[in-house]
């Protein structure tokens, strides 16, 4: 209990952090930090999966394309002081969606027991990190994933690649999109125009 | 004794062992590569050389540490540290040798090959921020490049493992270890092998894939304003880099500490240590022999070969071991 209230708290001093840096990439190391403290949350509850793929996925791949295009973009630019104060206009609506969703946690935790799951809801027991076939490890995790959760899994693999088809879709630029023609009508222009030269 | 204390004694232990093995890596690379350059090497301090690496840390020591005035402070000061921690957090998961009782590796954790990931992921933190706190340009090029040659490479790597993974059928370092009692998975796992070693060279940015700290087109690339210590730390973590990825590949491949010829005479951490060297060996190779990639080449071998075969690696021993049942 007193690791929960260790890394509550540091998870909350993080979320803070990264919202309260005026410099951007300052703000992704607060977030880094968030994230390595929630996996190591996930940790203590025995999902050391979860864990390993809180820290890949978010920390690992999508924290760094962070990174990656903040120090590409921002590089040079002022941090984020000037510009109205979009503060007091933003003040109400946030509070309003903040205390609704507390209050719904709290209406949630308030009509159950204490505990998050009754004990015999979970498939597996809870057990020692680094035991398999116990709640939260990798085997547990890949059977679950392949048959009980494997329709959502397979749907959300879907959206995810319509997602990204929908930004090559957007993004990409039909005519400039580089085709084999393409690269050989380049060479051919460039030898061209060297042939030319040194005539 | 209780079992923190003897987890840090054992963390204590396996530091000291793992820096010593650092130091005399490097005066390894530097005495291979001096040879097959024809050259004698470092053979100045000490009888054949061998107090070079504590020369080098005293001369690193008394190195002046710069910070330059359009630094990010904070971030500068932060981002070797990143690189380092991440770099000596892998030795907590890797069992050395054999063990019923846990001796031989801080903690034996079940999913062994995946904590090793996750840190090694988080490891390009520490040159990226690095590049970006500097300030200036050589850097911030050299950061760029090596997030996306990481980031490139990670991706293939991994798969490249997963058909070790499949074959084994577990994720425990140790319990891959002992499905090669028979057959060491470098031989089923050819290709995969070969992907991996290519895949772990540029995710330890060495030749030929150094391109992020390219000298004769960045200066010193992302750790161009690194000077002393910080410096120094930076160096200390590429070479844990390539420790790690040369144990993880004697654990995946040659089989870890299993005997080779059934000469289970000799102890396994001998095992074990003999093969990590040859791996380390091959790198020092690697580097003597090949010249350095082109940036744009080096993207596409990544992207358009090394990743489709890896993949076709992994559905091909899928469905192997789906067919044997």
């Amino acid at each position: 209990m007193t690791f929960f209230w260790v890394l509550a708290i540091a998870l909350i001093a993080t979320a803070v952090f990264t919202v309260t840096q005026r410099s951007p990439v300052h703000s992704v190391v607060g977030l880094l930090a968030n994230f390595v403290v929630l996996a190591t949350l996930y940790l203590t509850l025995n999902a050391e999966f979860i864990f390993v793929m809180q820290i890949i996925v978010y920390a690992g791949a999508i924290l760094v394309l962070f990174v990656f295009v903040i120090s590409l973009l921002s590089a040079g630019t002022g941090p984020f002081s000037e510009g109205p104060n979009r503060m007091p206009r933003a003040l109400v609506p946030a509070a309003l969606v903040a205390l609704t969703g507390f209050g719904f946690l709290i209406y949630g935790l308030a009509r159950g027991p204490l505990g998050i799951l009754p004990p015999h809801v979970a498939t597996s027991h809870p057990g020692e990190v680094g035991q398999s076939g116990v709640f939260g490890s990798v085997a547990d995790f890949g059977v679950a994933l392949f048959s009980t959760h494997l329709l959502p899994f397979e749907i959300t693999a879907f959206i995810l690649m319509v997602a990204v088809i929908g930004v090559v879709v957007l993004a990409g630029d039909a005519a400039l999109a580089p085709t084999r023609g393409h690269h050989v009508r380049r060479r051919t222009q460039e030898r061209e125009a060297i042939v030319k030269a040194e005539r | 004794m209780p079992l923190w204390l003897f987890v840090v004694i054992k963390s204590a232990l396996v530091l000291f062992v793992v820096v010593t093995t650092f130091a005399y890596a490097m005066l390894a690379e530097r005495k291979v590569l001096a040879w097959m350059q024809l050259r004698p090497g470092p053979n100045r301090v000490g009888p054949w050389g061998l107090l070079q690496p504590a020369a080098d840390a005293a001369k690193m020591l008394f190195k002046e540490d710069l910070t330059p005035a359009t630094a990010d402070s904070l971030i500068y000061r932060l981002a070797p540290w990143i690189s380092m921690i991440t770099a000596m957090g892998v030795f907590a998961v890797i069992p050395f040798s054999e063990s019923s009782s846990g001796l031989w590796s801080i903690g034996d954790v079940n999913a062994g090959i995946l904590f090793v990931f996750s840190l090694t992921s988080l490891g390009v933190y520490g040159i990226s921020l690095a590049g970006w706190s500097s300030g200036s340009k050589f850097p911030l090029l050299g950061s760029l490049r090596s997030t996306a040659q990481m980031i490139s490479y990670e991706l293939a790597m991994t798969l490249s493992v997963v058909g070790v993974l499949i074959l084994a059928g577990t994720t425990s370092l140790a319990g891959i270890v002992h499905a090669q009692n028979k057959l060491w998975f470098v031989i089923p796992q050819f290709l995969g092998f070969i992907i991996y070693v290519i895949t772990a060279v540029a995710e330890t940015n060495r030749a030929p894939f150094d391109l992020v700290e390219a000298e004769t087109e960045l200066v010193g690339g992302f750790h161009t304003e690194y000077s002393g210590l910080r410096f120094g730390l930076f160096f200390i973590a590429e070479y844990l880099n390539m420790i790690t990825v040369s144990c993880i590949a004697t654990l995946l491949f040659f089989g870890g500490w299993n005997p080779l010829f059934g000469l289970s005479v000799i102890p396994g951490i001998v095992w074990f240590v003999l093969k990590v060297g040859f791996v380390i060996f091959i790198y020092i190779w690697l580097r003597a022999t090949l010249p350095r990639l082109r940036y744009d080449r080096l993207m596409a071998f990544g992207w358009q070969v090394l990743l489709p075969l890896a993949t076709l690696n992994l559905m091909a021993t899928a469905a192997i071991v789906a067919w044997k049942g």
